[in-house]
């Protein structure tokens, strides 16, 4: 009965606040902004949705990882794009010592192969970050852990750096060209398909994990609370290595699949990455992983959008700014983002 | 006159039983300093008088006298402010070479200025900024847009030295550029704080990163912002006017008329402009320490303290928490743009690359090396990190360099580690990084603590926000 009542009184009143009508009404700018752009030169469009569909698959990967921690620890873990670049480092090396000629299924096997290594690869980074740096500081004043991710991060980019120089480095072009489908003129090519191929897997995958498993279901309950999680005799520090194992190789597959598909990494690449996965994270709703990829999906379309058309665009230079002035827009009037549920945490 | 000596001690026991404890300790670590130093070969004069006057300020115990710990606060000034005269004599320190440079010291005292701002909203406040380079590029820009030639349609001079009346562009006196800028900045802080500083401790943290994030992009897409050139893009503005005080003041009180035409010789050194520039930012650096004080002292800053604290015990106690948290960021704005515009007119000309995120990283880590809340840390770990920053990870690479590369292989090569050089500059962020991450790890009330904020990392807080308690 009292749940019947909390439930009735939990679906929102419908009623249009100022902030509400601001926000249509920007989002009616966008339609609009696509909808011209669109009767102009449909062609264009179409080959922009689907470079956005492709980089959002990527970010998606990225961003499920800020997602999955943030859920557990509430905390932002600002080295985890750096890691994601780390794993397209070792692709990088991998690809060009073995792959560099190899066709047709050497090919497969290689990439899947690659996959493998590079998942295990970032997910024992990611684990040993956790280990060594953040479980220290779990019951410490909140700024001190995200401190830490922030000189993780940095040290993570400089390991890059070392390791590969400031100069990008080239990855063989090894994903074949060949066309799946055309929409509208416009070749969808094996290269980009191949980023959805791998990335729809994972993610049912990692939705079959986190709602069907033990282990999943051990995850949750630390998110809710983890000290009755503890009670129930739940292993909080193992579920949380194995939140940022998962993460990891997470930013495992998406270092490989933007390792390939962009052909060049560069150590700093994975900070841009990170912040661009995390306002995903953010815009959907963070620690929820639909959301996550929603988010991901959104952004990258905006930005694959804001960078090629020719119609009242502000242009590649000012990509950055409209991701971040997103971020800071959402942050202050719908800090749960489009899926999350409304917590107080922001406001 | 020792008979008096003697009475007077007896009268003061504990200056007696202070003084001897540090002597002590003076004695074995001043000892190995000193012998390490020597053996070093930085056996000289300037060794022997630098330790001398150490010791004469931290032996006797001065701080158990009345007004005594001013001795040791006009001893330190004494010698910072003397540093010009002296800096050429010194010695050569093992692995760091050469003390720094004037020029060197003058980015030093900038950047402890905003390191000091910083940690009016970090340290004092607990509200972590990522993006306190926006600030500093305000501040930067401002100085360039009322001292310089960019808005040439405009012509107006107010106080201007060294510029030929007839010259286009806005051209007021720095002194009064470095007021606007502050206000102009603070302003800017309240804008930015106002809207987010609702918002929990890291979701405030992200949103001031996309500040800090978007201001230099606008700084680099400037010169064609709705057809205007507000920052003239990616080649930055520049000539900046400089400092000066004008003829008037200069014949009147002797003040020097223009910073860069300034040559004198004092002491046996030539000062120029340089000099000048050093004793400035140093007087701007005082003027940041006492507003710092004065504000932690005030009823704000107690404010700022119990909500960094416990944010819900001092909604209780009737702390308005939005107010208050806007006049922190607003008085940390307010000396990150003092320190912005007075370092665009030191480098003479402001260009979007100088702020990068990296840079707000590199003043928060100042703040937390040196000791969130703590003014003296902050200046101390602000001074080291700008140090190293400008001269020493250079000095040090090149140490590291002649004993260890196989590429300059010499009598100096000890062991061979490395065939190439390492550019030690190169990872100066990844350094900065693993400093974060050690005081972080085992030392999170950084080098010199607060005493309070030392209990609060020790003891934990209630942090919680307070919107996360009303649930």
């Amino acid at each position: 009965m009292s749940t019947d009542q909390a439930r009735i009184r939990s679906i929102p009143a419908f009623r249009v606040s100022p902030l509400t009508a601001l926000g249509a009404f920007f989002v009616a700018l966008v339609v609009l902004w696509l909808a011209v752009n669109f009767v102009k030169s449909p062609s264009e469009w179409y080959g922009l949705f689907l470079i956005g569909l492709t980089n959002g698959a990527v970010y998606g990967l990225v961003a499920l990882g800020y997602s999955l921690v943030y859920g557990i620890l509430e905390l932002i873990n600002f080295a985890h794009g750096d890691v994601f670049m780390l794993g397209g480092m070792l692709v990088a090396t991998m690809t060009t010592a073995w792959l560099a000629t190899a066709s047709g299924l050497g090919l497969w096997v290689g990439i899947f192969g690659m996959l493998v290594i590079v998942m295990a690869f970032c997910a024992s980074i990611n684990t040993t970050i956790e280990l060594v740096a953040y479980r220290r500081l779990r019951n410490a004043p909140r700024l001190a852990p995200l401190i830490t991710a922030i000189g993780m991060s940095f040290i993570l980019q400089n390991v890059g750096l070392v390791w590969k120089g400031a100069r990008p480095t080239s990855v063989p072009d090894i994903l074949p060209r060949g066309e799946v489908f055309s929409v509208g003129g416009i070749a969808y090519t094996w290269n980009k398909f191949i980023v959805l191929l791998f990335t729809i897997p994972v993610l049912i995958l990692l939705v079959w994990l986190v709602q069907q498993t033990k282990q999943g279901k051990a995850m949750r309950a630390t998110a809710q609370d983890r000290e009755a999680a503890a009670m129930m005799g739940i292993n909080v520090n193992r579920t949380i290595s194995f939140t940022f194992l998962i993460a990891g190789s997470l930013a495992g597959a998406a270092g490989l699949l933007y390792a390939l598909y962009f052909t060049n990494v560069r150590y700093d690449e994975g900070f841009r990455v990170g912040l661009i996965a995390f306002t995903a994270a953010v815009l959907g709703g963070i620690g929820n992983l639909p959301g996550a990829v929603l988010g991901a999906l959104l952004i990258a379309m905006i930005e694959s959008f804001n960078n090629g058309l020719s119609w009242a665009t502000p242009g590649s230079d000012w990509s950055t700014s409209i991701i971040f002035s997103i971020l800071i827009l959402i942050l202050v009037f719908r800090p749960e983002g489009l899926l999350g549920e409304r917590t107080p945490e922001g406001a | 006159m020792r008979d008096r000596f003697r009475k007077w001690l007896k009268a003061h026991p504990e200056f007696e039983r202070e003084a001897r404890r540090r002597a002590k300790r003076a004695l074995i670590v001043g000892g190995i300093a000193f012998l390490i130093l020597a053996v070093t070969g930085a056996a000289s004069f300037a060794l022997i008088w630098l330790t001398a006057v150490a010791l004469a300020l931290y032996v006797p115990a001065w701080g158990t006298l009345k007004h005594g710990s001013w001795v040791v606060v006009l001893g330190v000034l004494a010698l910072v402010a003397m540093y010009p005269f002296y800096q050429a004599n010194l010695f050569q320190m093992p692995i760091f070479g050469e003390f720094p440079s004037v020029d060197t010291g003058v980015t030093m005292l900038i950047f402890i200025m905003m390191a000091l701002g910083l940690n009016i909203v970090v340290g004092y406040a607990g509200l972590l900024d990522l993006g306190y380079v926006a600030f500093y590029a305000m501040g930067a820009y401002t100085a360039a847009w009322f001292a310089s030639q960019h808005f040439s349609s405009a012509n107006l001079h107010l106080g201007s030295v060294g510029i030929n009346p007839n010259t286009p562009g806005i051209h007021i006196s720095i002194w009064i550029v470095l007021f606007i800028a502050a206000v102009f900045t603070s302003m800017v802080g309240i804008i930015i704080g106002f809207p987010t500083l609702r918002l929990r401790g890291d979701y405030l943290a992200i949103v001031t990163l996309g500040f800090g994030e978007i201001m230099p992009q606008i700084a680099r897409n400037g010169d064609h912002l709705f057809g205007k050139n507000l920052t003239n893009g990616p080649q930055g503005i520049n000539p900046i006017d400089p400092p000066g005080f004008g003829d008037n003041l200069h014949s009147a009180v002797g003040l020097p008329s223009d910073y860069l035409t300034f040559n004198k010789t004092i002491l046996g050194t030539s000062i120029s402009s340089v000099q000048l520039f050093f004793w400035t930012a140093l007087l701007l650096v005082l003027f940041t320490v006492f507003c710092s004080v004065r504000l932690r002292d005030s009823r704000l800053g107690r404010a700022w303290i119990a909500i960094r604290e416990d944010e819900t015990a001092a909604a209780a106690m009737g702390v308005p928490l939005m107010r208050t948290k806007t006049w922190a960021y607003a008085a940390g704005a307010f000396f990150g743009g003092i320190a912005g515009a007075y370092y665009a007119s030191f480098k003479s000309g402001t260009f979007p690359d100088d702020f990068f995120f990296n840079i707000s990283i590199f003043i928060l880590c100042m703040v937390i090396l040196g000791g969130m809340g703590n003014i003296w840390g902050v200046i101390l770990g602000g001074g080291f990190l700008a140090y190293l920053n400008q001269e020493g990870l250079g000095n040090i690479g090149g140490w590291l360099n002649q004993h260890f590369s196989a590429q300059s292989k010499s009598a100096d090569t000890w062991i061979t580690l490395w065939h190439s050089d390492i550019d030690v500059p190169l990872y100066q962020y990844g350094i900065f990084g693993v400093i974060l991450v050690l005081v972080m790890l085992f030392r999170p009330e950084g080098l010199i603590p607060s005493s309070r904020r030392k209990a609060e990392f020790r003891e934990g807080v209630a942090d919680e926000p307070l919107y996360d308690v009303q649930q």
